[in-house]
């Protein structure tokens, strides 16, 4: 065979001028058929039917299945069982998508483009509520929630969490979180620490850790999620669990303006290049492993191999009867403290919290249907299972009312008590953009490749292309 | 080179024709309303190009239109740029430009062409060949096996495989335990050398299939010719063999080289371009942005400068080696 020819036949196409113009111009032509990175087509907006007037008669639910907790996934099922027995001929359609945090927005986010592909229901970080509501992907909910009995339950801060920045509600609240350090006791024990260890400040986490590295060799001393891979895991159980510990933060939200290059942001970003670079947390290249964002609860913590943790007060979700990494032993090898502020000061303690919402897509030609859908899972009865099953923290009176709610884990103890020191991240559509700058300043400095000083620097310039300088402030 | 030569046949004839015996000088009416005639031609000649120009156009030329389009805009998956994206002028390609990030990609993904693809694949797919040539058949079938699989593998089978082979407890570094050499995680210290191992060896092949269909063309006699005139191997084979086969080289080139730059899955399952943007080439940087940080209009303007890099390539190849392409 002789492949030179192939090259010519590929010409046939082009005619004309002379053959330096001709060669030029199929070599582009050529070069785009190999290369053939095409472009993404825009999006429909004539899907939906006349207000209140369901024009299909099935819906699909697009969900996130991910880790070791199939709470959610038994959730839906049930409220598609349930809303299939009540309206005979309907049908709901479950659609996981599996895939970690920033391609479950990725891939949700390409099917609210397309308009064959858009869902009908979706389960919605709550912090891309605002961001998908103002790129029209999103549905408001306020007249059929106005009808809903059961909206009157809800927390005021959980009927925030699904709002747009318009005002309107897009979003219902499945349940919220708190984070806090996650602790071996066994591997405190070896180490001769306290069993009931509550950290002041900065520093005794990172004497504990130092100690830890020196009397149980083998055990990573503490994992705090940093850099691309794991997503907003890492901006929020990571980098704004020290940052709303410092007396700055990332947002004001009094002048609406992003902060730039303040000291608590070099801090945190320096608490992140010690551990790394010193040997007090996960290698970089197994901080950067694809699964980081599931392995540290279903493996790592289960095998004893990691002594502290800061994560989510969901983890023991994966840990239940049932669930994907089941481990009765857990209350008694697991203990959990506060995540202290930098020095200490008032109010000594801090933490984040988010949670998930159930949003209706904007092109959803059963809105009705999809509601309905909505109600079904979202009965006092499911919305408490899902509580108890997820070790989610409840959102609405009657759930936080509810004896089998009272008997769990995320009801009493550390993970309920920091609720009075929460933050929550800020409420506007840039933030999903900021945060992914803020993992690519942790990268950079856990991996050694940036000083403190420039990975702020990058940060500030990004920050400023993003809001626009008007909208930014210099820190204190 | 077989084609071209039966392609000059007719021609030959042709010009026969015209040095035919005088007699055939009395028919020139004739032959001067046959030159016309042919020139009246050319657009008839034409039709049958239309279904392919149309399908190029619109498989082709539109897409990169589209993407060039989309480079001018602020498109995005999130936020209000989602709903209505606006056009920003050159904005992208400023921003593009001027970012450290992009130039750190620009030269990896040269690093990765050059590296990989013209001197690994390239050389060693000659350099195969040439010794395939002089060998006997079942050393020839072996080899071509070996390099083959490399090249049926799927994509994905093969860049897990050479994840499989490079990473932290991985075969590689199993070999090197049982010679007592410490473990190397290749990925995450050395991931430029590791992608483009990985590219040599899944690559190779194609050069060796072009080379050995190049080699089998150079008729054995020049050769034999040129050692009788005492020409040493080495000799024969950069004033003999080379040049003759190097519209071969430039085809081959020009392929590997197109094909490299928008090599994706490979790397993105060693190394998803990191640590730290490490690995990242053009394509990898394009996905990134556009889509795990949802600036659409962006990652377009990035696949447009790697299409013009693909197009900067080619263009060179066809004027330094002017391969058969201009014939």
């Amino acid at each position: 065979m002789n492949l030179s020819t192939s090259l010519p036949t590929l010409r046939l196409g082009i005619s004309g001028g002379n053959s330096l113009k001709r060669s030029a111009l199929g070599t582009i032509l050529a070069a785009g058929l190999i290369i053939g990175l095409g472009a993404c087509s825009g999006s429909d907006e004539n899907a939906t039917g006349p207000d209140g007037q369901d024009s299909s008669d099935s819906i699909t639910v697009v969900y996130q299945r991910y880790g070791g907790n199939k709470s959610l996934e038994d959730l839906l099922t049930r409220a598609k069982d349930q809303v299939e027995a009540d309206q005979p001929g309907k049908k709901v359609e479950l659609v996981p998508i599996e895939a970690d945090s920033n391609g479950y927005f990725t891939k949700l986010a390409l099917m609210n483009q397309s308009g064959s592909e858009a869902p009908d229901v979706m389960y919605e970080d709550s912090f891309m509520v605002k961001t998908d509501a103002d790129a029209g992907y999103l549905a408001p909910l306020d007249d059929y929630l106005a009808e809903w009995p059961d909206w009157d339950q809800y927390l005021d801060n959980a009927k925030e969490a699904g709002q747009g920045t318009d005002g309107k509600t897009y979003g219902v609240s499945l349940s919220t979180d708190t984070r806090a350090i996650w602790f071996n006791k066994e591997i405190f024990a070896q180490a001769g620490l306290d069993p009931n260890w509550q950290p002041k400040d900065w520093a005794e986490i990172l004497e504990t850790a130092e100690t830890i590295k020196d009397k149980v060799p083998g055990v990573i001393p503490l994992n705090v999620f940093s850099g691309k891979t794991a997503g907003e895991a890492a901006s929020m159980q990571g980098f704004e669990m020290l940052l709303y510990g410092t007396k700055d933060t990332l947002y004001d939200a009094k002048t609406q303006k992003w902060v730039t290059g303040s000291k608590g942001f070099a801090d945190s970003l320096e608490f992140i290049r010690t551990i790394y670079q010193e040997g007090l947390a996960p290698t970089p290249q197994q901080a950067l492993d694809s699964q980081i964002d599931t392995v540290v609860a279903t493996n790592w913590m289960p095998e004893g191999k990691v002594a502290m943790a800061i994560h989510g007060s969901w983890i023991p979700g994966a840990w239940l009867p049932g669930q994907g990494a089941e481990w009765p032993e857990w209350e008694q090898v697991m203990a959990t403290a506060k995540m202290p502020t930098q020095t200490g000061a008032s109010p000594n303690f801090t933490s984040m919290s988010g949670g998930h919402t159930l949003a209706i897509g904007a092109q959803s030609k059963a809105p009705r249907l999809a509601m309905d859908f909505l109600e079904a899972a979202f009965t006092q009865e499911q919305a408490t299972t899902f509580v108890v099953e997820s070790s989610g923290i409840a959102v609405r009176q009657d759930v936080i009312d509810d004896p089998a709610y009272q008997k769990s884990d995320s009801s009493f103890g550390v993970l309920s008590d920091v609720v009075e020191v929460t933050h929550f991240r800020p409420a506007t559509s840039e933030y999903p953009e900021v945060s992914n700058n803020i993992q690519i300043a942790m990268e950079a400095v856990m991996t050694g490749d940036k000083s403190v000083k420039e990975a702020v620097e990058a940060y500030d310039a990004a920050v400023t292309r993003i809001v626009g300088k008007e909208n930014t402030t210099a820190g204190k | 080179m077989m084609t071209s030569l039966i392609g000059r046949k007719p021609d030959l004839g042709g010009e026969g024709g015209l040095t035919s015996p005088p007699g055939a000088q009395g028919n020139s009416p004739e032959g001067e309303a046959g030159a016309p005639s042919r020139r009246r031609r050319l657009p008839l000649a034409g039709v049958p190009l239309v279904p392919a120009l149309v399908l190029l156009s619109v498989f082709l030329l539109g897409p990169v239109i589209w993407s060039f389009y989309g480079s001018l805009t602020n498109a995005s998956l999130k936020g209000l740029a989602a709903r209505e994206p606006r056009f920003v002028g050159f904005d992208n390609y400023i921003m593009l430009f001027s970012s450290p990030e992009f130039a750190n990609s620009l030269l990896l993904t040269l690093i990765f062409v050059i590296g990989s693809a013209v001197i690994g694949q390239n050389t060693l797919g000659l350099a195969l060949a040439l010794m395939m040539e002089n060998s006997n058949r079942t050393i020839r079938n072996a080899a071509s096996t070996a390099v083959m699989a490399s090249w049926m593998l799927p994509e994905v089978v093969a860049a897990f495989a050479c994840y499989a082979y490079f990473s932290g407890e991985g075969t590689l570094n199993q070999i090197a335990a049982f010679f007592g050499i410490p473990p190397y995680d290749w990925l995450y210290s050395a991931p430029m050398l590791a992608v483009i191992l990985a590219n040599v060896w899944r690559g190779t092949a194609f050069s060796l299939m072009v080379y050995s269909a190049a080699l089998k063309n150079v008729p054995t006699e020049i050769s034999e010719a040129a050692r009788v005139d005492g020409a040493n191997p080495a000799q024969r084979l950069f004033l003999v063999t080379l040049p003759m086969i190097s519209k071969s080289i430039a085809t081959n080139l020009m392929l590997i080289t197109l094909q490299t730059l928008s090599v994706f899955g490979l790397i993105w399952i060693m190394t998803k371009g990191g640590p730290n943007g490490r690995s990242a080439t053009l394509p990898i940087f394009a996905y990134e942005q556009a889509m795990q940080f949802s600036m659409i209009g962006y990652g377009t303007a990035i696949a447009t400068v790697l299409l013009v890099i693909g197009a900067l390539f080619s263009v060179l190849y066809i004027r330094v080696l002017k391969p058969e392409v201009n014939s």
